[in-house]
């Protein structure tokens, strides 16, 4: 385990420091301002990246906070303006608006594919602001927050949140290493009020479940993995023995539901509300909020493995990522339903 | 004739209501299925194994569904068309389908719980259909018809300029996916307590147009020919939109958007027994309560996942509708 952070740590060094100049993610060579002071994330994924690194230089986010998650966000950066994204597609980005909020950077966080690489050359184009593409998956997230500790110009706490992912991700391996394939757990992840929308296996909506040891039933057919809406007789015929849902309407309502109770998930009491303050943890957006998720769904599916307590983590990494000091109560709101044997409120 | 082809409709819908409960993803054994019987018919077997649940309270609640939503599609086609005069003409042309997809986005926009998104739905489907009449009525232009019509359109318009508005404000990782699905339609989610509510409103939509199937038909002579013979035009005409819109607007509550249901198969049921109404309405009903089966059964079978029904009417609706096309039958008036 000391071996592989050892590994990773050397790697984030290695990321090429020319002064400027900077390769992103997709090839391109990107020249960057000598002191990037002001930096817009382009979409929501990169919004969340960019306030655990550098929350001071943010100058607005795609989508501004809601009501409940700004008790979590740091004063300074909750009161920003909404600008909208700018990804090449789908904007609601006003050009204008942001020129006058005079970004040194713009990037964002995700699909390094070449739709999206030709989409952030016309957006650079257009606006003539540097514009970094930076890959967002899950397993290359130790080396792209190295590329934006550079990029950014703040390699140290770019350095101290990485490490966090790669001793996360030591914990899992050392922890699944021996798991055989009979004693995984079979997850479902229900949607919606209904619950009868899912995630297939691969789809970024699961990734988190899939990582953390867990079988997602349900299994993709063809293609990428994506959203899908599923029957309740499917769900039933799957018969997951977990349920992980991040719908509040479906988690109030299952229990009195006849059909749902011969899921032996319900039966035996495992479901669980996916926390979603201040960001996701196993989704919305699909960004570093997630490394949370990874502990505490490998901590549901297998206790014995992961015994370590959960609050005590989920207050650490809010207080490393969010810089927030939560108390008792906010932590209860935050994990409402998201742990065994809880009294519901 | 025509009551033969109507015996062979029940008999018809009679066989594919079989064949759709006995598949779906959940094996069930033989005694999964007598034990359901025998409690359907009053037999206490014990407490409930999984195969009887699914038997009794998914595949039963969804088939019955199913046939409930294409009969009520299908029936206010009927209605529709031959209250236009017009074989374009589907139960949407007013706007209900476009004004519920309004209501259940803005549902799931405040993510209300499922009876409140289905609740939207019949509201606002309602609601349209409401407004595009009073729009008419104020309007008063010389040709009733088209004014109703062009009104239907622009609301229809403005209804969907909305949903898309509720589309950009939508949570993109939560929301936008279940208002997609929700546009394309699906029966995944029917329960046994959405049909108790459902299937006596769509009834109150059916027995007007069954009570005054005489005087629609004559409608579809000409409003000059229908008021020599006695019947009152307008109010004709506002009796059978509400019942339509009724059944469609209670249906698509449930279903979501399915479309070319009925557009479709009041044509094809008009070429098997005519433009008479009184017996267009039955036979356009049990061929779409049949059609809507078979499409749910496919939508349920073909992969693990739900297909969604709208792309599967489309798929399957627009080839054969062309072929019946290209048959070149006569099959207006």
């Amino acid at each position: 385990m000391h071996y592989l952070l050892g590994l990773a740590l050397l790697l984030l060094q290695a990321v090429p420091l020319e002064a400027g100049e900077i390769k992103d993610a997709t090839g391109r060579t990107i020249v960057v301002p000598g002191r990037v002071e002001r930096v817009m994330a382009a979409g929501p994924n990169a919004a969340v990246v960019l306030y655990v690194l550098a929350p001071q230089k943010m100058v607005g986010w795609p989508s501004a906070p809601r009501p409940n998650e700004r008790e979590f966000i740091l004063p300074a950066a909750r009161d920003l303006p909404e600008l909208g994204r700018l990804t090449g597609r789908g904007d609601t980005a006003n050009v204008e608006v942001i020129l006058k909020a005079k970004p040194d950077l713009v990037f964002d966080f995700g699909s390094v594919s070449p739709t999206y690489a030709s989409l952030a050359e016309r957006v650079q184009e257009q606006t003539g602001l540097p514009y970094l593409l930076i890959d967002g998956r899950l397993e290359r997230t130790a080396a792209s927050l190295g590329m934006l500790g550079t990029a950014l110009g703040i390699p140290e706490r770019a350095r101290a949140i990485a490490r966090y992912v790669v001793e996360t991700e030591a914990t899992l391996d050392t922890g699944l290493q021996d798991l055989p394939e009979s004693a995984r757990r079979r997850v479902y992840l229900a949607r919606q009020p209904n619950g009868l929308e899912t995630g297939l296996t691969g789809s970024i909506n699961t990734e988190i479940i899939e990582r953390a040891g867990g079988i997602n039933v349900a299994q993709r057919a063809a293609g990428r993995g994506g959203i899908a809406n599923v029957s309740i007789e499917q769900v039933v015929a799957w018969a997951p023995d977990t349920i992980i849902t991040w719908d509040a309407n479906f988690f109030a309502s299952y229990a009195s539901d006849p059909v749902w109770a011969t899921v032996p998930a319900v039966a035996n009491k495992r479901v669980y509300l996916a926390p979603r303050l201040p960001f996701g943890w196993i989704d919305a957006p699909p960004s570093i909020n997630r490394i949370i998720g990874l502990r505490w769904i490998a901590g549901l599916l297998y206790p014995d493995r992961f015994p370590e307590d959960i609050r005590t983590t989920a207050r650490t990494f809010i207080k490393l990522f969010y810089q927030a000091d939560v108390d008792e109560a906010q932590l209860d709101r935050i994990m409402a339903g998201a742990q065994p044997g809880e009294r519901r409120r | 004739m025509t009551r033969s082809v109507i015996a062979l409709l029940l008999v018809a819908l009679a066989a594919v209501l079989v064949l759709a409960l006995a598949v779906g993803p959940f094996p069930l054994s033989a005694t999964d299925v007598l034990r359901a019987a025998g409690r359907l018919v009053g037999i206490d077997g014990g407490s409930a194994t999984s195969g009887e649940i699914v038997l009794l309270r998914v595949r039963m609640p969804r088939v019955a569904a199913a046939a409930l939503v294409g009969a009520a599609l299908a029936g206010a086609g009927t209605a529709y068309q031959t209250l236009f005069r017009n074989p374009l003409v589907s139960p949407d042309i007013l706007g209900v389908a476009t004004g519920a997809g309004l209501g259940a986005v803005v549902g799931i926009l405040l993510s209300l719980p499922v009876v409140g998104i289905q609740g939207l739905a019949f509201l606002l489907g309602l609601g349209t259909v409401a407004l595009v009449y009073l729009i008419s009525v104020a309007l008063r232009g010389h040709d009733r018809t088209l004014v109703l019509v062009l009104s239907g359109v622009v609301v229809g318009a403005l209804a969907g300029a909305c949903i898309s508005l509720v589309k950009i404000l939508a949570d993109p990782y939560d929301q936008l996916p279940a208002i997609t699905f929700w546009l394309l339609g699906s029966l995944a989610g029917v329960k046994l307590g959405d049909l108790g509510v459902v299937a006596p409103l769509v009834l109150a939509g059916l027995v007007p147009l069954v009570a005054l199937r005489w005087r629609i038909g004559v409608l579809s002579l000409g409003d000059d020919e229908a008021r020599a013979l006695g019947v009152d035009v307008p109010r004709l005409r506002i009796v059978v939109i509400a019942a339509a819109t009724l059944m469609t607007a209670s249906v698509v509550a449930i279903s979501g958007v399915i479309g070319w249901i009925g557009l479709m198969i009041p044509h094809i049921a008009r070429m098997m027994v005519g433009p008479n109404f009184n017996r267009l309405l039955p036979a356009a009903m049990l061929l779409g309560a049949s059609f809507m089966l078979l499409v749910d059964t496919l939508a349920r079978t073909l992969a693990r996942i739900e297909t969604p029904l709208g792309i599967l009417t489309a798929v399957l609706g627009a080839p054969f509708f062309l072929w019946l096309l290209a048959r070149g039958r006569k099959t207006w008036g």
